[in-house]
């Protein structure tokens, strides 16, 4: 993805993400597996809300908050309310949502966290909420050409946290940084699974320099947010260089041309008429209870890092790359327990993997490899069977066949040469074809280096390197005594 | 109700105009002034509890002196199809609703 100037740049993201482990929706007991499930099966009266039902909150909902507002370094008020969100729209049946309000005397779930970034900066996050996710609505045809909306309330119901962030953000590249982050943390807390589709989902706001605050909508996946991003900044500063002011609007973002389209303005101001939602009671979160969840709280994705470090000597920059993902910190702990060169095993994981799955588009699951392969790949490497540079062949070919790396190895003929005769023959070879080099190299031992690289290339990097080079050095060295 | 209340007006016109609009009504002149009238009148009688001293009194938000009403993450079979059976208007399993935007 191309880099901008990001200059006056000032972003604010609104991330709802669902708590997809829970088996019931937030106030009823109505199963929470909507997904491939026909149209309005999963439903009760409270959720599709029947006169007279009432809604009880789920114990487990608050328990999994509670776990990410500790993980996102929130403060949890010792006492918190439901609050109800009047509007008129059909994806709540009740013509209200359940959620929580910080005015008017609201108490969100919790409030003043923050995510730190690797540079050092702080993301505040000023508040967290729980609350209901409303129905999925669809169409004939296209939103604008419908005459109905057909109301699917399966998903009605199914708890949702929200997490606001300040507008902290000075670049796209931050935002995604944040929300790598954050999803590193929702799979550690095994609260989410966002690989679901429509599990989480993003708004952002953004303004610049001289401009108006634009929120940008439905971008579904944290994927897309850099992309949206990048697009809105790019409109934006083409009408400021147009001398068009920035008007305060909210955009839709079009996840298949890539664009963000302006919704209709409404007329009337938003007005949700909070209050008090009166058939809940108030829920307190004791010092001993949020005790008791920090206790039963999984290893983090800071503190595995800060593990990884410790244990496998790894560099600060490998680790954090491998707990982005819990999947890939995981897969690379149990190819560790075959290796032994877990440094050799990150850098392979973290860098060349990395490098590999960015170019093709792909997964490490859509690989089906398993973490032996890697395991293996490491220690032929360590052990000084394949020279790092000949294993790269092996391993490319790995990823696209899914052979082990060793079958592969022998097969293509990369094992390293350390046979003192075949490479003192070879470095005959080089020497004469390239007199100026061995004159360059006996003057600056640096140049010493474009002898051992043609070594190298005549070889395919197969050559043991220290063998290489300690037979060069000896050769200069004769060739200097003998002057 | 004093007369100087009763004559008091709580709430404008212009919020009454606000009100309809949230509430999706389209109300004639004639409605606009009745609902106005009653709105003012109800408004009116609450005031009475302007009266009432609350400068030491913490505000309350449930009437119940009850906290921490908890259910466990157990789904129960549900009677979906029951309640489809209420909706108006229904197409396949799809409950449907008039166009919105």
């Amino acid at each position: 993805m191309h880099e901008q100037d990001t200059e006056g740049v000032k972003i604010g993201l609104e991330v709802h993400c669902q708590l997809t482990s829970l088996a019931t929706k937030l106030f009823c007991s109505s199963p929470s597996d909507y997904r491939g499930k026909p149209p309005n099966t999963n439903i009760c009266p409270v959720c599709i809300g029947t006169p007279g039902s009432l809604p009880v909150l789920n114990r487990k909902a608050v328990t999994h908050a509670a776990m990410i507002a500790l993980a996102l370094n929130f403060k949890i008020p010792e006492r918190m309310l439901f609050f109800r969100k009047n509007y008129f729209y059909p994806d709540m049946a009740k013509n209200f949502q359940i959620t929580q309000y910080d005015r008017a005397g609201g108490v969100p779930f919790a409030t003043d966290g923050h995510i730190t970034l690797d540079s050092g900066k702080r993301i505040r996050i000023g508040r967290m909420q729980l609350e209901e996710d409303p129905a999925k609505l669809s169409y004939d045809g296209t939103i604008e050409s419908s005459t109905q909306t057909f109301v699917d309330y399966n998903r009605a119901g199914i708890t949702l946290v929200e997490i606001v962030t300040d507008p902290d953000f000075e670049s796209p590249r931050e935002a995604r940084e944040f929300l790598n982050k954050l999803s590193s943390i929702l799979e550690h807390l095994s609260v989410s699974d966002l690989n679901l589709e429509g599990s989480v989902r993003c708004d952002a706001n953004i303004s610049m320099a001289g401009g108006r605050r634009v929120e940008v909508k439905n971008i579904s996946s944290f994927k897309e947010v850099e992309r949206a991003l990048n697009f809105e900044i790019t409109r934006q500063r083409s009408l400021t260089s147009k001398g068009i002011k920035v008007m305060q609007e909210t955009r839709h973002w079009d996840e298949i041309r890539r664009i963000t389209i302006s919704l209709r303005l409404k007329e009337e101001e938003q007005d949700y008429r909070y209050f008090p939602e009166a058939d809940l009671v108030p829920v307190t979160l004791t010092k001993q209870f949020v005790q008791d969840v920090k206790k039963g709280m999984p290893e983090m994705p800071e503190e595995r890092a800060k593990r990884f470090q410790k244990d496998y000597h790894l560099s600060g920059e490998t680790a954090q790359i491998l707990v982005r993902e819990k999947a890939l910190a995981d897969f690379f702990e149990e190819a560790a327990k075959h290796s032994k060169d877990a440094r050799q095993l990150g850098s392979w994981l973290a860098v060349d993997l990395q490098a590999y799955l960015n170019e093709y588009g792909k997964s490490l699951e859509e690989l089906k490899l398993t973490p032996k392969h890697f395991a293996e790949m490491a220690n032929m490497v360590s052990s000084g069977e394949v020279s790092r540079g000949a294993a790269k062949t092996a391993f490319v070919e790995m990823l696209k066949t899914g052979r082990m790396p060793r079958s592969i190895s022998e097969e293509k003929g990369l094992k390293v040469i350390s046979d003192t005769g075949f490479v003192e023959s070879l470095i005959d070879k080089i020497f004469s074809e390239n007199p100026q080099a061995v004159q360059d190299a006996l003057k600056d031992p640096k140049a010493v280096n474009f002898l051992l690289g043609q070594i190298m290339r005549a070889t395919k990097g197969r050559v043991d390197p220290a063998v290489a080079n300690r037979l060069v050095r000896e050769r200069l060295a004769a060739a200097k005594g003998s002057k | 109700m004093t007369k100087k209340q009763r004559q008091e007006q709580f709430i404008s016109e212009k919020e009454v105009e606000h009100l309809a609009e949230l509430a999706k009504l389209e109300l004639s002149k004639k409605e606009f002034t009745k609902l106005r009238g009653e709105l003012n009148e109800i408004l009116g009688y609450f005031r009475l509890i302007d009266e009432v001293d609350t400068e030491n009194v913490s505000p309350t938000y449930h009437v119940q002196d009850i906290v921490n009403v908890l259910r466990d993450d157990t789904p129960t079979p549900q009677q979906p199809d029951m309640l489809l059976e209420d909706a108006p208007q229904k197409k396949d399993r799809f409950i449907k609703a008039p166009k919105m935007i």
